[in-house]
């Protein structure tokens, strides 16, 4: 059950059933009217609607949901488009997808037919981490229940996400609809010009969908009422690490740090630093968490990243590079294992971030490593390299007295504790 | 005049590196032998060598857009 943010009970954490309930579609339907039917063509009102209200995507990218609605509407040559509903949610530090499945299904699809409205979509396809059997049961009840109720709605599928990082990356998912391989193509084809049976494919995560169901009922007008210019609306956040309350809140966007950490029920001890947006997102040092925002532009700003939302805290008790070390080489097998750069570079990263904890490191390795680090950006099929090299650059400065401490002999007291980054252990193939 | 670029699809690349010897100019190797690839248009003078290059490449990997 999602925690209550501090503004009330929530958006979204409202419409979230407690455990071990269920809100039927006949409970839900006394709060959310149907989403408009969906016909061939484009419905412009449901797009114009989600221009106005300003909502961006809450899968990492905070890629503006209207420009995605324009571009799968724009190709009316290549067939008639497909949704693809994104709750695969590889991100290990995040739990709010799984959540948001499990309690609020009706809602995630409500998003899902308002998004196949607006750009005209025969089918949808539900990809849903495999991992997560809670949310797979719901939502395929919930759809039960919504087809029941209207036979005329597109044709669903669900499918299953094996859960590794790249899986969720929106060509690998298009790829594992395709052809059964959640790994991620080269070249430069979007899924919005050619993804599930060569159509136009929406590929949207299912938080986003929640809202774009919320925008729908409430109008853009009251979703923009909360949040910031640029990053309207409340947002969920999966907090985790040394705080008293883990779990997942529902804030407005650009709400501090400082307040979320007050609604969470504060540290348990001493904050180190924090890494927000997992990993491919970057640390803070405690300083600069205590002043950040928690939106997207605030973020940016200061060298950080919102991403999918999760927020990690380290105790100043632990050792941040022994972190590192063990995600670093946990990314590295996260690799699809296509591209060169990727798998040995990855790999050559790991063995410098373990160098760095074992106190192994000197000022050769950290030269090296930079090169590693500015060689392989860019250079695989997808962005699973750029997002390590950006978390370990980050980590870099965050921990930049440690390493000169490890470097030196004196690792931290420390060592040896228990990890507090989550870690699956898991080894599906892809 | 028409700006040629080249560039290396990762996942069919291998890392044989018969383009950086026929291409030093606008391909080094990284330090696992796979090719950072010059983005800029390739000059006329070095088309001819960029074209051997694409020919190499046993994998098809390198292309000239």
């Amino acid at each position: 059950m999602g925690h209550p943010s501090s503004s009330g009970p929530g958006r979204l954490v409202a419409q979230m059933a407690p455990p071990g309930t269920w809100t039927t579609l006949a409970e839900h339907r006394s709060r959310f009217a149907p989403p408009p039917r969906v016909r061939r063509q484009p419905n412009e009102a449901l797009i114009e609607s989600a221009e106005r209200s300003g909502l961006r995507g809450r899968g990492g990218a905070s890629f503006p949901t209207a420009v995605k609605f324009r571009a799968v509407a724009g190709e009316p040559g290549r067939g008639r488009p497909v949704v693809l509903v994104n709750g695969s949610e590889g991100e290990p530090t995040s739990q709010k997808d799984a959540l948001l499945m499990a309690s609020a299904p009706h809602l995630v699809i409500d998003g899902a037919l308002a998004a196949a409205a607006a750009v005209g979509a025969e089918e949808i396809v539900f990809a849903l981490k495999a991992t997560a059997p809670d949310a797979r049961r719901a939502v395929a009840r919930a759809l039960a229940e919504q087809r029941n109720s209207d036979p005329s709605i597109p044709r669903t599928r669900l499918i299953e996400v094996p859960d590794r990082y790249v899986a969720g990356e929106e060509r690998a998912l298009v790829n594992l609809v395709n052809r059964g391989r959640a790994i991620p193509p080269s070249g430069t084809t979007r899924p919005f010009e050619k993804g599930v049976r060569g159509r136009p494919t929406l590929v949207q995560n299912v938080e986003t969908l929640a809202h774009l169901a919320l925008v729908n009922q409430g109008g853009p007008e009251w979703f923009r009422s909360v949040g910031t210019e640029r990053s309207p609306g409340t947002t969920l956040v999966t907090v985790g690490g040394a705080v008293v309350g883990e779990g997942v809140y529902e804030i407005d966007a650009g709400t501090t740090f400082e307040e979320l950490m007050r609604v969470a029920g504060g540290p348990t001890e001493d904050i180190g630093s924090v890494l927000i947006g997992g990993y491919a997102g970057a640390w803070l040092t405690a300083a600069q968490a205590m002043s950040a925002r928690l939106d997207h532009e605030s973020l940016v700003a200061i060298g950080g990243v919102f991403g999918c939302g999760s927020v990690v805290v380290l105790p100043k008790s632990s050792c941040g590079l022994q972190e590192m070390a063990a995600t670093m080489r946990w990314m590295a097998t996260q690799s699809a294992g296509q591209c060169g750069p990727c798998v040995f570079g990855l790999d050559s990263i790991a063995g410098a971030a373990e160098d760095l904890r074992d106190g192994r490191a000197d000022r050769q390795a950290l030269t090296k490593l930079a090169r590693w680090s500015d060689s392989i950006e860019g250079r695989g099929a997808c962005r699973l390299p750029d997002g390590a090299v950006r978390l370990m650059r980050s980590a870099l400065d965050a921990f930049a007295e440690d390493a000169l401490a490890h470097s030196r002999g004196r690792r931290c007291p420390g060592t040896g504790r228990a990890l507090v980054l989550p870690l699956p252990r898991s080894r599906q193939a892809a | 005049m028409s700006r040629r670029q080249l560039s290396v699809d990762p996942v069919l690349c291998d890392g044989h590196g018969i383009c950086a010897e026929l291409l030093p100019e606008l391909i080094q190797l990284d330090d696992w032998g796979f090719p950072i690839v010059d983005k800029a248009p390739v000059s006329p003078t070095l088309l001819d060598d960029a074209r051997r290059a694409v020919s190499a490449c046993p994998l098809l990997a390198l292309s000239l857009d």
